[in-house]
């Protein structure tokens, strides 16, 4: 396992919508170059958990710190902020009038002011970093779904994140295209990529992660190495879903 | 038969016309490029500012688009040129038309971006924002440039609209060509100046009118 230097520290946070709790004091911490797996039934607060931590939701209370910085304080630049944190969507969200290179390039120029030549050199080497070279031109209605997310997963990767978060990058994905973003995934974490996952590709979160988080109604049932939560689950909550989950 | 064209088609009376009647269309150019970019520009920031997340900005212009889209832009063409004199403040033709223009035009333009940025999905934002863009440059570069192109038609539609509403300046005796052409009628007892206008606003529209069908049948397939 990698050196466990926590780069992201999750203490006590607790996120209400009106009347809904979605997140009930979750605690949790994230070493360097690891990958952490959040499973769990939907509505169980994954999701939620992993936009907190880019602050696309403002938690009720708690905090995160990543590598370091709370970034729960209330006067912070969230743009500083986000810009080292990449988040994957599960619907790509590309933007469509731009082509795969100019998805990439967007940030690289207006929020690190990089030079149209620069951006477009570093462009170029996300996408070939996710094996789309030769797509480089094309504008995402021309690309696969699987393309287009690694398309999103190089515009991330672009700004040098020192987390990555995955917002169940492979649910929108037909079934033969899932394996093209998983090895990217993988690939990034034999890289050294610290990665939050919330995914419900259970083989791959037993081969690749080196953490799972199991969640259910806001809270974290059952956290720890993927071995100990599919071979030998502890709380009957977990068993269940893993069951169902494999079927 | 002889009548008809004597009274409607007179060329005679046309080629005498001539002059005046290409002033006054110079006139309506010119009312139209100040007019319509400035409601463009005003149309924009009023939609900015709707769709804002501050209440305290929303809530102001939402009042001030409702009011301006109620208001007859001819009622307020005439309160701002007829009526402001006597709060001391006198407009000449052309600026009291340029400015009840673009009170009433920025209400509309800017309901019709409106609509174009809430008919991008919330995706789109957060992906923008989670790069470390700003909500202006995530609008700027992100939602705007697709926003505009879903509303296109909708926008040359009511460019269109505008192009047809310089005629209210006639009323306030601004020689454009509407009022040209009631001038040269009045003056010869003839309605071919007035066929003429048409023509012209014909020539300069039916382009446009064109446009606006075609680019409705291409957003829709």
């Amino acid at each position: 396992m990698s050196q466990r230097l926590p780069i992201l520290t999750i203490d006590n946070l607790h996120l209400r919508y009106g009347d809904v709790d979605a997140l009930r004091g979750i605690t949790l911490e994230a070493g360097t170059g690891e990958m952490t797996f959040l499973i769990g039934p939907s509505g169980s607060g994954k999701s939620s958990l992993l936009r907190c931590c880019n602050r696309l939701e403002t938690p009720t209370s708690g905090k995160i710190y990543v590598d370091g910085e709370d970034i729960t304080q209330r006067y912070i630049n969230l743009n500083r902020v986000r810009r080292g944190i990449g988040m994957v969507f599960q619907s790509f969200n590309l933007y469509p009038h731009m082509s795969a290179k100019g998805n990439v390039m967007l940030a690289l120029r207006k929020v690190l002011g990089k030079s149209r030549a620069e951006a477009e050199a570093i462009a170029l080497k996300q996408l070939e970093r996710v094996g789309l070279s030769d797509r480089a031109g094309h504008y995402p209605n021309q690309l696969s779904g699987g393309q287009q997310q690694r398309v999103a997963i190089a515009r991330s990767l672009a700004l040098e994140p020192k987390i990555m978060l995955f917002d169940e990058p492979t649910s929108a994905l037909d079934p033969e295209l899932v394996g093209e973003v998983l090895k990217v995934m993988r690939q990034l974490k034999d890289d050294g990529m610290t990665m939050v996952v919330v995914s419900h590709e259970m083989r791959f979160a037993k081969a690749a992660s080196d953490h799972v988080v199991f969640m259910a109604e806001g809270q974290i049932v059952e956290a720890g190495p993927p071995a100990q939560i599919f071979d030998e689950p502890v709380a009957e909550r977990t068993r269940t879903f893993l069951q169902e989950a494999y079927h | 038969m002889e009548q008809i064209l004597f009274q409607f088609f007179n060329l005679d009376i046309m080629i005498q016309a001539w002059p005046i009647m290409l002033r006054g269309f110079g006139m309506t150019l010119l009312l139209c490029i100040v007019v319509i970019p400035s409601g463009l520009l005003g149309g924009l920031v009023v939609a900015l500012a709707s769709t804002s997340e501050k209440r305290w900005i929303r809530w102001p212009v939402a009042v001030l688009v409702d009011i301006f889209r109620a208001i007859p832009p001819l009622a307020l063409l005439i309160m701002i040129s007829a009526g402001l004199p006597f709060a001391g403040i006198r407009l000449s033709p052309f600026t009291a038309v340029c400015l009840s223009f673009l009170l009433n035009n920025s209400a509309y333009y800017g309901e019709i971006y409106r609509a174009g940025i809430e008919s991008i999905g919330t995706g789109q934002d957060e992906a923008a924002r989670s790069t470390g863009l700003t909500g202006f440059q995530s609008m700027v570069y992100v939602i705007l440039p697709q926003a505009v192109r879903n509303v296109l038609p909708d926008l040359v539609s009511n460019t269109i609209e505008v192009v047809k509403l310089t005629s209210l300046a006639s009323v306030v005796a601004f020689a454009e060509l509407l009022y040209s052409a009631d001038m040269a009628r009045s003056v010869t007892y003839n309605a071919s100046p007035i066929v003429m206008a048409a023509c012209f606003y014909l020539v300069l529209l039916w382009p446009a009118v064109r446009l606006a069908s075609r680019l409705e049948r291409k957003l829709s397939t």
